[in-house]
């Protein structure tokens, strides 16, 4: 076969493209197949490595290395097998527990055998509010670093209006709720939005500094203001009953009404991104704010707009993590959607199916981490390195492409590319 | 792109910003007499206390009357405030506002110790050792960024120094346990380096992936073995030791020269960096790898190699930051124990301008809002200590915002380079 030659892609033939649609008629199948390749494979790649870390640091593997090579590698492999079926297990439930559930058809059983399932939903539902926040940054060219502290804000303000407004019924309290929490990550989205469109102070920096102010506000906050009288911990009051999102189950099922409200704002962001004017011109002005300033946009506005939206998004996820799980705000309860969050935007390739769909696997490992920690003594932040490691084959393809020698594609997808001006 | 930074160098100071300078000088003129100098009572009197500790103290408590040491304090602010609208301080503008700023809080500091007595030497001595791990951070970034790679791996690397540090440290002894760490911090580097450099990844994204990374192996590890076993979490911590004649210093001596290995080497670093950057051939081939490595290619400097280099010694020098916590100060490994420093120190690297003594300055800035927010309660003053925690991001997001004057950042940072 020969080489085609690499072509580069000028800013007026993606503009046309974009227009007439031809380049997804064109592609058809094939380019499903090519999106999905280089995500699966970083994650298997990703459960391989962490498999071999867990297999370097448990002692019972040196043991049996110190017998024979065999024994060695058959306790390594046994070791990462039970890891893994712990960890799919403890977040999908075990199939034969589900199937002798539903053969004594006890309904308290059948809930904790589905309960895994259902609880790996409920994680999964801040990650997509969260991942779509930034991946809605990505696609308007700006870098939201600081979903973590939109997060803090938006549980903060969704906290605030779940106790202190009182007497509304809920049709109407939980919306208003929900309402406050996308505000104020808005908010907290929109000031470093301003300050990139206005002053050039770059969103990364401004961002973080964003975080950390967030987390000492809510730190005062929970010491101050929303502290919870009668408690000596930094914890919020509990929200109304009319305030929290329903729940379809008995305990112990968490499973709540955001997970179906993230897929429809999922749903909503697709629609805002690929089929309205101001999603176009977001798209446009982020993939090239040169070509997007001569067709006439304005590229601050859509600055300013993408990182409200942005904001909005991730204080949702505070939003639903409170009125939906926890019904109070405790200091640090985010703990790492904020930067799980860019893994996920460039994992589902900052597409909202895309989101969503990482964000199902990256709740069910999060889920599964807690009962694998608890069976087998592995800590549970091994889903950072999983979560890591597998960012970076996503963000360097050209390295699982070395590692499968897989051939480059004639057309590249066209990646992050954020300058620093 | 590039003539637009060379043209940001000459850039004077524009007379709206004069303008808008002398109004915040007599904004703060005001603040120091309304909020301060009318809240302490006549006869008050503060009292510092000048013993740094540790030593003997050979100075007198220094003892001012509250009320009119605030109301020298605001007039002084106001008179330059006048001038600068008047006038304008012209290029010196910055230097004036570092004064009134410097005005200011020392009278919140009279205040605040108004009819009790505040120990000045230990409020300074607290401050510098809480400056190092943000200043040696703040080196790190410089050495990364001026050539043109941007680092917000930072913490991810101080985390990883820390607990290599400390593993090691426990099991052989400290200085093995510093090199370790410092080890580490190469390979982070290094990381850094493949990805951004060769793979030409968002160094963004690349920076997050160390962060993640660093974060999720130091937890599993200390939640796996180190919190387990406390003989492997134990390192021994290196002593101060007082330097021969310099330490005899009253006040400043204690405070500067009777402290340990980190902080003599962060003085350390910092000349070298400083002269290594601006007075060197190797600091001038690095800063035009970042300003401009198309030109420093033509002109046969090698691009590639000398990022790799930066990376490097950027890595180095981020867990050597960490390796204090662990092996300068505390002793003993904790999950996430940085506790976001490595931010700050990012932070204190744009309010610094990408300059060595500048980061310094800004650590000893965000290290003194620090210490003071610890006393705030020791003093019993109603304001809420988290804002003033809060004060050195505020800061560097005006400082970013250009109001102080824009920073010079590297004009390639974050572009990968690629030879044609």
């Amino acid at each position: 076969m020969d080489k085609k030659p690499v072509n580069k892609q000028d800013a007026g033939k993606v503009l046309l493209e974009e227009i007439s649609g031809a380049a997804q008629e064109q592609q058809g199948k094939t380019r499903i197949g090519r999106i999905l390749l280089i995500p699966v494979l970083a994650v298997f790649t990703g459960l391989v490595i962490g498999g071999i870390f867990i297999v370097v640091t448990t002692e019972s593997v040196y043991a049996a290395f110190g017998q024979s090579f065999g024994a060695g590698l058959s306790e390594a492999l046994r070791t990462v097998w039970n890891s893994y079926v712990a960890l799919f297990t403890g977040s999908l439930g075990s199939p034969t527990r589900i199937i002798t559930a539903l053969q004594s058809g006890d309904p308290l059983e059948v809930r904790r055998a589905f309960n895994p399932i259902l609880e790996s939903l409920v994680a999964s539902t801040p990650y997509i509010f969260a991942g779509l926040s930034v991946a809605l940054g990505f696609r308007a060219g700006v870098f939201n670093i600081g979903a973590e502290g939109q997060i803090f804000i938006g549980a903060a303000t969704a906290t605030f209006v779940g106790y202190a407004v009182k007497g509304l019924p809920a049709i109407i309290h939980i919306p208003l709720a929900l309402l406050a929490g996308a505000a104020g990550g808005a908010i907290w989205g929109l000031i470093p939005g301003w300050l990139k469109a206005k002053t050039g102070g770059h969103e990364v920096i401004n961002t973080i500094m964003m975080n950390y102010i967030a987390f000492r506000l809510s730190d005062w906050l929970l010491t101050g203001p929303m502290k919870r009288p009668e408690s000596f911990n930094p914890v919020s009051p509990t929200i109304l009953d009319s305030a929290k999102l329903p729940r379809f189950f008995d305990d112990p099922i968490r499973f709540h009404m955001g997970f179906f409200i993230a897929l429809a704002i999922a749903w909503v962001v697709y629609w805002f991104l690929f089929k309205t004017t101001w999603g176009f011109e977001l798209r446009t002005v982020g993939s090239n704010p040169f070509a997007g300033r001569y067709a006439g946009m304005n590229v601050a506005r859509n600055t300013i707009l993408a990182m409200t939206l942005a904001g909005a998004l991730a204080g949702l996820a505070g939003a639903n993590e409170v009125l939906g799980v926890n019904h109070n705000l405790a200091m640090a309860f985010s703990s790492g959607y904020g930067f799980d969050s860019i893994a996920l935007a460039l994992l589902g390739n900052s597409h909202p199916l895309g989101v969503v769909l990482a964000s199902l696997l990256f709740g069910t490992l999060r889920n599964g981490a807690t009962p694998m920690q608890v069976s087998l003594g592995i800590p549970n932040d091994i889903i950072s390195v999983l979560q890591a490691v597998i960012l970076m084959f996503i963000a360097a393809p050209a390295i699982i492409r070395t590692i499968y020698r897989l051939k480059q594609p004639a057309q590249e997808q066209p990646g992050i590319h954020l300058s620093m001006k | 792109m590039t003539t637009q930074a060379f043209h940001k160098k000459i850039e004077t100071i524009s007379p709206t910003r004069e303008r808008i300078m002398g109004v915040v000088f007599l904004a703060l003129a005001f603040s120091i007499y309304f909020f301060f100098s009318r809240d302490v009572a006549s006869d008050q009197i503060t009292k510092f206390e000048l013993t740094p500790g540790g030593l003997t103290s050979v100075l007198p408590t220094w003892v001012l009357p509250s009320m009119g040491t605030l109301n020298i304090l605001a007039i002084a602010a106001a008179i330059l405030g006048g001038v600068q609208l008047a006038k304008g301080f012209k290029r010196y503008t910055n230097w004036v506002l570092a004064v009134v700023v410097a005005l200011f809080v020392f009278g919140f500091l009279v205040w605040a110790a108004a009819g009790k007595s505040l120990n000045l030497g230990g409020l300074l001595s607290t401050t510098l050792s809480k400056a190092v791990p943000i200043t040696l951070g703040a080196l790190s970034g410089i050495l990364c960024e001026r050539a043109g790679v941007i680092n917000i791996a930072i913490e991810g690397m101080m985390l990883a120094g820390a607990m290599v540090g400390a593993l090691v440290g426990s099991l052989t002894n400290n200085w093995l346990g510093l090199l370790s760490a410092v080890a580490v911090g190469a390979l982070m580097g290094l990381l850094l380096g493949v990805l951004s450099i060769k793979y030409k990844t968002n160094q963004i994204i690349a920076g997050t992936v160390i962060n993640i990374l660093s974060t999720g192996l130091t937890s599993y590890i200390s939640a796996k073995f180190m919190q387990r076993y406390m003989e492997i979490n134990n390192p021994q911590i290196f002593k101060s030791f007082p330097i021969p004649g310099l330490a005899d210093i009253p006040f400043f001596g204690p405070i500067f020269f009777n402290n340990n290995l980190f902080i003599y080497a962060m003085f350390l670093f910092l000349i070298l960096l400083h002269v290594g950057l601006f007075y060197t051939r190797w600091g001038l081939r690095m800063r035009s790898v970042g300003e401009h490595p198309k030109a420093a290619d033509t002109l046969g400097i090698n691009v590639i190699r000398t990022r790799y280099l930066s990376v490097l010694l950027g890595g180095m020098m981020a867990s050597f930051a960490g390796a204090y916590f662990t092996l300068g100060s505390v002793g003993r490994f904790d999950e996430v124990m940085t506790a976001g420093r490595g931010f700050i120190g990012l932070a204190a690297m744009i309010f610094g301008n990408w300059m060595p003594f500048g980061a310094f300055g800004a650590g000893l800035l965000f290290g003194f809002a620090d210490s003071l927010a610890s006393r705030l309660a020791i003093l019993q003053i109603e304001i809420p200590s988290q804002f003033l925690l809060m004060a050195p991001y505020v800061a560097t997001m005006i400082v970013l915002a250009g109001v102080v004057g824009r920073g010079q950042a590297p004009a390639s940072e974050g572009i990968p380079y690629e030879k044609e």
